[in-house]
């Protein structure tokens, strides 16, 4: 079976304008070279820090933004450069799931109308019909249908992200893109919408790429995972083998920093703390783009950049993009780089990592 | 908002029920504009403004009775019995409320005419002005690229444009048929959409970047709708705050130009013609200049009045909950 949507080579630049006459000197790489996959009825969870490039991905994929070079294929069709006006049939298709309930919702107009956008603009439904279908969708995904004529300010941010997911669903669409759908809410109410996308996927066959950076919450709904950094896809495999055996040392670092609820088994795991900040995506480091932060980085890291391939015998599922993997049962949190002081990214006291330089990855805001 | 308590509404409506009755006027969301009237009811200031225009636009309106009443047509000369035998006009007397002109005129029908202009410019060139500079405003601050570029060097030309100058030379070469009501309106609206849509690309450069715009893109709206359905709803708060602010400067624009001449032209009744005719004779005849001025006074702070309770009650600054 064909996948859903196929991206191939995903390059994506923004010009940053600097000096007194505007000329565009630097790009911003925020996605340099991402390929993958997605099967229909499946979710692909994107994963990575902030400024990583997971939502730029994301609209790239739903054709909010211009693609700098690649390919982006949906269900057959090449649409890595159609314009706007040839886009807008397959919107019905591709649908977005923004992060911000009070941003994504239109303050002026009433709920009714929101969620009857689409079927105005795709000319679907009109009048009692557009009424009712929208009311349908209200009791989907649980709102009280009598609320149509509210606006988005009288709801909670639940109930927000719940219109937000109804208008996404109208159509019916193949795919949909959840930018960060829940974080944005309370933990108690994450739950809900997580749920609510999980049943509504079973129920209407819907394919999710769900962009998050909460590392549990995308093991609750992913079918696979893919991690990336800094504009790269470092690691991408099924869900569970990503958790329990990561190849990446950046994935290790990320994962042993997740947060766990047992303070016993909190505090006997070894941490593995990564030095300094993630590197100006204007002037990414050459070869591996992890290698100025990498525990385990080598001269070749610094020259050639890893193919995302599988790894240590992985099934061809499970692929990394890195030289050294890390063996199951390895100790990253000893590992010390050997490669020359001006690669490295060092401390203003002079050691490379020390216990109280502590720089966690995994726990960014929330964006 | 739990899932539950959805779940008890929607049994209690009945599943894929349509509802209807009574229910669903308690559940409708209070807009924008009800919240703003809501407000507005409690100026008093404005509330008294919105009376007074009230009743000048019933004098405009039913002007001819004035004329019935007084049984003094507006163009009529009463050279007998408004002109003192010396041609001197007769001040406020029980025939002539608000005493006549140098020409024997009665000034009470004059003014209730004369409001029929100044309403009419007001009102008609604030709704074309209005419109030109929402949609320029639209476009510009939208679209951006060259469209931006050629409107907001079209703002910044007019904006530099001396008003005086270019509306004598449009009268002189007689554009649109000389003095009258068409260049009255030509000229006005040339010199006062640029600020409209200056205001508007503004307001329309911070609301494109809501995430709520992209929301709309991302369903596939054109960028017709993105603009007419999503933006200006958002921005139609301020424009009637300005179009409010706009109508007296209009009305004094308007009397204005009549007052150089460049205007309405004679015998038509018109507060700007009145007050330059009075200029002449006000020594002798105080009411000549004195009631058509007070007109165009009372008739602009009425208006400023109220566009300042306009104002505060859309101001979306206190639309904070």
């Amino acid at each position: 079976m064909a996948p859903v949507l196929q991206v191939t080579n995903l390059v994506k630049h923004f010009p940053v304008k600097t000096g007194s006459l505007k000329r565009s000197r630097d790009v911003v790489h925020a996605v340099d070279g991402v390929s993958f996959e997605i099967n229909a009825g499946e979710t692909l969870g994107l994963v990575g820090e902030t400024g990583c490039g997971k939502s730029t991905l994301g609209r790239c994929v739903a054709r909010l933004l211009d693609i700098t070079a690649g390919q982006v294929v949906f269900d057959g069709r090449d649409i890595s450069h159609l314009s706007a006006r040839q886009m807008r049939p397959l919107r019905r298709e591709i649908q977005v799931i923004f992060q911000d309930p009070y941003g994504s919702l239109n303050p002026k107009r009433r709920v009714g109308s929101i969620i009857g956008d689409p079927f105005a603009i795709h000319d679907v439904a009109s009048g009692q019909d557009r009424k009712r279908r929208v009311q349908e969708l209200m009791e989907l995904v649980g709102l009280n249908p009598e609320h149509y004529n509210r606006f988005p300010a009288e709801f909670s941010g639940g109930q927000r992200q719940r219109i937000g997911v109804a208008r996404a669903l109208a159509l019916k669409p193949k795919l949909v893109i959840c930018d960060e759908p829940v974080s944005a809410l309370d933990v108690s109410i994450q739950a809900q919408i997580v749920n609510l996308l999980s049943d509504l996927q079973a129920q209407l066959n819907l394919t999710y790429i769900f962009i998050a950076h909460d590392l549990s919450i995308v093991r609750h709904v992913s079918d696979r995972v893919a991690l990336m950094y800094l504009g790269k896809m470092v690691e991408l495999a099924p869900v569970e083998e990503i958790y329990e055996m990561p190849r990446h040392p950046y994935a290790n670092a990320l994962l042993s920093a997740v947060p766990v609820p047992d303070p016993a088994t909190a505090s006997e795991r070894e941490r593995i703390i990564l030095v300094g900040d993630v590197p100006s995506p204007i002037h990414p480091p050459s070869g591996c783009r992890f290698h100025p932060r990498c525990p385990k980085a080598q001269p070749r890291c610094v020259t050639e950049d890893p193919a995302l391939l599988p790894r240590l015998g992985d099934e061809n599922a499970h692929v990394a993009a890195c030289h050294f993997p890390v063996q199951n049962g390895e100790n990253l949190s000893q590992a010390r780089p050997s490669i020359s002081e001006d690669n490295r990214i060092v401390e203003p006291d002079g050691l490379i990592s020390s216990p109280g330089m502590d720089v966690p990855v995994g726990e960014g805001g929330t964006q | 908002m739990s899932i539950s308590s959805a779940a008890v509404d929607v049994g209690a409506t009945g599943v894929g029920e349509v509802p209807q009755g009574p229910g669903e006027e308690h559940i409708q969301g209070r807009s924008t504009w009800q919240l703003a009237w809501a407000r507005f009811k409690r100026d008093r200031a404005a509330i008294i403004a919105l009376v007074i225009i009230v009743l000048i636009a019933l004098c405009a309106i039913f002007a001819p009775l004035f004329a019935d009443v007084t049984g003094h047509g507006v163009n009529q000369q009463f050279r007998q019995t408004g002109l003192s035998p010396d041609g001197i006009p007769y001040g406020p007397n029980s025939t002539f409320v608000f005493g006549t002109d140098d020409q024997g005129r009665d000034i009470l029908v004059r003014i209730a005419y004369g409001a029929r202009i100044s309403l009419f410019v007001g009102v008609v060139v604030t709704l074309i002005v209005v419109a030109i500079g929402a949609v320029l405003g639209l476009a510009a601050g939208y679209l951006g690229g060259i469209v931006d570029t050629l409107i907001a060097r079209l703002i910044d030309v007019v904006l530099s444009l001396p008003y005086l100058v270019f509306a004598v030379s449009l009268v002189s070469i007689g554009f649109l048929g000389g003095p009258g009501l068409p260049i009255i309106i030509f000229v006005i609206a040339v010199f006062s959409w640029a600020a409209i849509a200056r205001v508007v690309r503004g307001q329309v450069l911070s609301i494109r970047e809501k995430e709520y715009i992209e929301a709309a893109r991302s369903l596939g709206a054109s960028s017709w709708r993105i603009m007419f359905v999503d933006i200006l709803p958002n921005v139609v708060a301020q424009l009637i705050v300005y179009a409010s602010l706009l109508i007296p400067v209009v009305i004094i624009f308007e009397a204005g130009l009549s007052f150089l001449g460049l205007g309405i032209p004679p015998p038509t009744a018109d507060w700007g013609q009145m007050i330059a005719e009075s200029q002449q004779i006000y020594q002798q005849a105080w009411w000549f200049l004195v009631f058509p001025s007070l007109a165009l006074l009372l008739t602009t702070l009425a208006f400023n009045i109220f566009g300042d309770g306009v104002r505060d009650a859309l101001d979306p600054r206190l639309d904070r909950l």
